[in-house]
């Protein structure tokens, strides 16, 4: 499979340029810090049931580093070949654009997976400690998983449509804020519209995993979004091939 | 081989390059000439498979570009005019990515990534980050993605841009080697590079083919009169007069002043007819010795603006 060809070019980019171990690194510390002060937090502060409350504002919190940190892992993914003008090669090579999309995003997603694997040990501390219900901490981390993926698609699409990887961020940044803010004005556009509105908020649709509830219609909400966003990254790759092709 | 017939490219309003059509067979070495901007990327474009044609048909190897991509792009080698590579990875390891996108595997590929690595001198910089190295380096180690899978035809736009003399004379050594057995389709705006490797020419300017035939056809065809360069010793006015009114002379130009009593001529005379003997006999007729006797063949510089002039008198 040419995909895999593909996947560890990226994978050796990633690593070789030190953004995959400055990403990992970063996200593990902010994500040990806020696991230990929101563990505190609970313990303390909010009565002792970990098992309900701990996970579903853990979860809420690492969304937000999610959101920091991916656009800085999908930015250079095209952005990066069309400055160089390696794309040019890459597009002359036997290779088919689908496997170059996919192979881009499973090297992404594969850190991905891997950041939310490491913290995915955490529970065991409390399992040490303290009861432990399975159920909510794995739907959370599969909504994680999820959640990181749409993000992912959309800065891979905006990073194809730029050369410049500092405009492919700003956008994902922009485009993924505007997924989370959708919601917040119920006073302007009446409770139709936020119902609507709620129904692709990203942010909404995530909420119930957080709480271990396994939505099969939030999981193809998801799964649409992501095929949305690859869909649009392969039709702006093949543009090259249908622009001048009319007089 | 490389065959193309009727080849539109339009960007918006603009067309590219129009109605171009022409062949590369098997062992030729085909130099794509024209001024920048004439069209010679646009056309490479389309023969890798870059981006479609407006309108026409690309054949390269034997499989249509547009219906059989993956199959024509097995079999190109590309040099793309910016020589783009990755900086963040080491030379060997690009050329092992690039063999292996060409699907080659285990021995067959390191055999066929030492080679590249060798024809093209990167051995010692194998281990190297690409970014570090310098532009001759880069270039080469595009030379080495190029010809990494053993293609059938090469397309090189602009190879040897950017390089100094020395690496300039190893990278013709290379693309001359190279074209012995493959097809080799080669850019350039320079003009004398056409003349030392290729072995055939066409000529492209605004978007449109101009001439297209081997180099020695394309020299008789546009030589009238046949150019000799010859230095005389003797007195310079009689020389001069007296050949000015040998019938076999057209027009005689006086050159240099070699010494105060060698001077330089170029002679043009008639195509047909050998001049060395007339000049030979008239010259130890009269007492005076040849010091240099050699034809002017017509130079790619020549052959080119005589083609543009030719196409603008209509």
């Amino acid at each position: 499979m040419k995909l895999w060809i593909i996947f560890k070019k990226e994978m050796s980019s990633y690593y070789n340029s030190l953004i995959a171990y400055i990403i990992i690194a970063i996200f593990l510390l902010i994500a040990g810090y806020f696991f230990y002060t929101d563990l505190l937090f609970f313990v303390l502060w909010a009565g002792i049931d970990i098992n309900i409350g701990f996970w579903e504002y853990y979860f809420h919190d690492i969304r937000y580093f999610l959101i920091l940190l991916i656009p800085i892992l999908t930015m250079r993914l095209f952005a990066e070949e069309k400055k160089l003008g390696t794309i040019e090669l890459l597009t002359t090579y036997p290779l088919r654009d689908i496997d170059i999309l996919l192979g881009k995003f499973l090297a992404c997603f594969s850190i991905l997976f891997l950041m939310l694997f490491i913290v995915f040990f955490y529970s065991f501390f409390i399992k040490a400690f303290h009861v432990l219900n399975w159920g909510p901490v794995l739907s959370g981390f599969f909504g994680l998983l999820l959640l990181g993926c749409a993000f992912m698609s959309c800065g891979i699409f905006l990073s194809s449509i730029t050369e410049n990887q500092i405009v492919a961020a700003a956008m994902t940044y922009c485009t993924l804020l505007a997924f989370w803010f959708i919601t917040w004005n119920e006073n302007i556009g009446g409770e139709t519209l936020v119902k609507a509105l709620k129904k692709i908020s990203l942010f909404d649709r995530f909420y119930n995993f957080s709480r271990g509830l396994i939505d099969i219609k939030n999981i193809l909400f998801f799964l649409l979004f992501i095929f949305f966003f690859l869909f649009l990254t392969y039709i702006s790759l093949e543009s090259r091939r249908w622009k001048g092709l009319k007089q | 081989m490389i065959k193309v017939e009727g080849l539109y490219k339009y960007f918006g309003h603009i067309a590219a390059i129009e109605d171009i059509s022409f062949q590369v067979k098997k062992g030729e070495i085909a130099g794509f000439l024209g001024p920048n901007g004439s069209g010679k990327t646009t056309t490479m474009r389309i023969l890798t498979g870059f981006f479609p044609p407006t309108l026409g048909k690309a054949e390269v190897a034997g499989y249509d570009i547009l219906k059989y991509p993956l199959e024509a792009k097995k079999r190109i080698g590309y040099f793309p005019e910016r020589s783009p590579l990755y900086p963040d990875k080491r030379v060997k390891s690009y050329i092992e990515f690039v063999a292996e996108v060409y699907g080659l595997k285990g021995k067959e590929r390191n055999k066929q990534v030492d080679y590249a690595i060798n024809a093209c001198g990167l051995t010692n910089v194998a281990s190297r980050l690409i970014g570090n190295l310098s532009k001759g380096y880069r270039q080469r180690v595009c030379m080495a993605q190029t010809i990494v899978h053993n293609p059938e035809v090469l397309i090189l736009d602009e190879p040897t841009i950017g390089l100094d003399p020395e690496q300039v004379v190893e990278i013709r050594k290379l693309i001359k080697t190279l074209g012995e057995d493959k097809t080799v389709f080669l850019s350039t705006h320079i003009l004398g590079e056409v003349s030392i490797i290729c072995s055939r020419i066409i000529i492209i300017s605004n978007g449109h083919i101009l001439a297209e035939d081997t180099t020695e056809n394309l020299t008789d065809r546009l030589e009238e009169t046949s150019r000799t360069s010859v230095q005389i010793e003797g007195p310079v006015k009689d020389i001069e007069d007296t050949l000015k009114a040998l019938d076999e002379i057209i027009d005689i130009k006086r050159g240099k002043e070699i010494s105060p009593k060698i001077c330089s001529f170029i002679i043009e005379s008639k195509k047909e007819i050998d001049i060395h003997q007339t000049l030979t006999s008239k010259v130890t007729e009269k007492n005076w010795v040849i010091h240099e006797l050699r034809p002017i063949s017509l130079s790619v510089e020549d052959i080119f603006l005589k083609i543009v002039e030719e196409k603008d008198r209509g």
